[in-house]
């Protein structure tokens, strides 16, 4: 038993990646301002994941991750709808980020936009 | 020509005893009955897994399992490579194929009750053969390294995350890593040309072994008709009479294979994104749509559960039904007919339709 064991630990272990450490950039340049139209969104690449920058109608702007809560496709903005959708399951998420239709069972990470001179900077809150 | 065939059959049977294997196949016969055209589906599943042998083989020649190089390697074959673009076409179509006559093959011996005593362990090795083809689809739809197929796998194995207890080790172990990258295609090119064929090997020998031994099943209702004085036994030799009406059907399939490969090129469609949007009408493979079109109409929340965890706990649940069906069918061992088990598989392939129609919508 004991050599079985010590032959299978190794390739077991050997079969798991070791643990890849995750950015520690906490922000990131999402857009230029005046790249996105109003009613508009664009997914960018936050550390190793996406992310969603919508810009209302009003000209505001909202940030998430693009991660879908329900199985992890990459949500994207409906202008005609107002609202972040999942092509893969018919989510639906609200611009608060609330999964409000669909499969999704939680709302989307919600990051914090700011501007910076010509930049639209995303910042992840916790 | 026939003292040559006599001369190396003598020269083998001094060796390994192969008069034996002629012996066993001049003897060798199947019955004959209103269902035998069903029994030639799994002979015609054996022909396409042969072609998807063959025509893999040839992929290999220029494929390049790299998230750089996999979706222009494939674009390569299909587009400078001479008859590049009908080798992929003829895999894909064949391995598609190959999927729908493993289903055929399975709900007819599933109606004809051909997994009950002493085959069992023939349903078994079958049921298992079918999830090997399946982990081939699934795997191999990924190689191309498409939108489609990146998205599917991305659903596929967060599925996968989801089981309890094992679930975060399965993904990282079948993604290499937490997300869906170029370790995953690595990875699923080692499970499709390496790992699923060795245990499809291993298994396939199985059942072909208890198929030869146990020879193939006659119906309850000819069963019974003939315990009745009402029907008489009828055979055929396997060979040369059963195996060549068994090449007339791998030759049909060859046909049909041919011609939808020719006239229906498989497409490639575009290079996968990992940081772009899922694209409107994303849907996986077609003997995947009841699945994923389930999931699409489960809450959020059932119960206490997460919605695609409770999908995952019944599709489980509903396969171990299957898979242990002659061992939980325990009035066929008496050759009694249960109509609750002919209604659960009416249930199963009109679940299957229906949803995967509504899918296709």
């Amino acid at each position: 038993m004991a050599s079985i064991i010590s032959f299978i630990y190794p390739a077991m272990r050997y079969i798991i990646p070791p643990p890849v450490t995750e950015s520690p950039s906490r922000f990131v340049v999402a857009a230029k301002v005046g790249e996105l139209k109003n009613n508009s969104g664009k997914i960018f690449k936050f550390g190793s994941r996406a992310a969603i920058l919508v810009r209302l109608v009003d000209g505001s702007y909202r940030a998430f991750s693009a991660v879908c809560t329900h199985l992890s496709c990459t949500v994207q903005y409906r202008s005609d709808l107002r609202e972040i959708w999942c092509a893969c399951h018919n989510g639906l998420y609200d611009l608060e980020g609330r999964n409000v239709s669909g499969p999704p069972p939680r709302p989307l990470e919600r990051y914090e936009v700011h501007i910076q001179g010509e930049d639209v900077v995303v910042t992840r809150t916790a | 020509m026939a003292t040559l065939y006599r001369k190396t059959l003598n020269w083998l049977d001094e060796r390994f005893g192969a008069g034996s294997v002629e012996e066993f196949l001049r003897h060798k016969t199947v019955p004959v009955n209103r269902h035998t055209i069903w029994s030639y589906m799994g002979g015609i599943t054996l022909f396409l897994f042969i072609i998807q042998v063959l025509t893999g083989i040839l992929l290999l020649l220029y494929y390049r399992p790299t998230p750089n190089d996999a979706f222009e390697s494939v674009q390569y074959i299909m587009t400078q490579v001479r008859f590049g673009w009908l080798i992929r076409s003829v895999h894909s179509w064949s391995a598609n194929l190959m999927i729908f006559t493993a289903f055929v093959h399975m709900f007819s011996v599933y109606f004809l009750k051909a997994y009950r005593k002493p085959r069992e362990l023939t349903w078994l090795s079958g049921i298992l053969l079918l999830f090997i083809l399946l982990g081939f689809g699934f795997s191999g739809y990924l190689l191309p390294w498409n939108t489609l197929s990146f998205f599917a796998t991305k659903v596929g194995t967060e599925m996968a995350g989801s089981v309890p207890g094992i679930g975060k080790w399965l993904l990282v172990f079948l993604r290499g890593g937490q997300e869906v990258t170029g370790a995953t295609l690595t990875r699923f090119f080692g499970f499709h040309v390496a790992v699923l064929p060795g245990l499809a090997t291993v298994l396939l020998a199985m059942h072909l072994l208890l198929v030869q031994r146990l020879g193939m099943s006659v119906p309850p209702s000819v069963e019974r008709a003939i315990a009745e004085g009402r029907a008489t036994p009828r055979s055929m030799p396997f060979f040369p009479n059963f195996l060549l009406r068994d090449m007339i059907g791998w030759y049909a399939a060859l046909g049909v294979l041919g011609g939808l490969a020719a006239i229906f090129p498989w497409e490639l469609g575009t290079k996968a994104d990992a940081f772009a949007a899922a694209p409107a009408g994303i849907r996986p493979e077609w003997y995947f749509l009841f699945m994923f079109q389930t999931l699409k109409y489960l809450p959020a929340k059932i119960l206490f559960l997460e919605g695609e965890f409770a999908g995952l706990l019944g599709f489980g649940a509903a396969a171990a039904v299957w898979v242990l069906v002659p061992f939980l069918d325990r009035r066929i061992g008496f050759g009694r007919v249960t109509r609750f088990f002919t209604g659960l598989g009416i249930f199963v392939i009109g679940f299957i339709v229906v949803l995967s129609a509504l899918a296709l919508r």
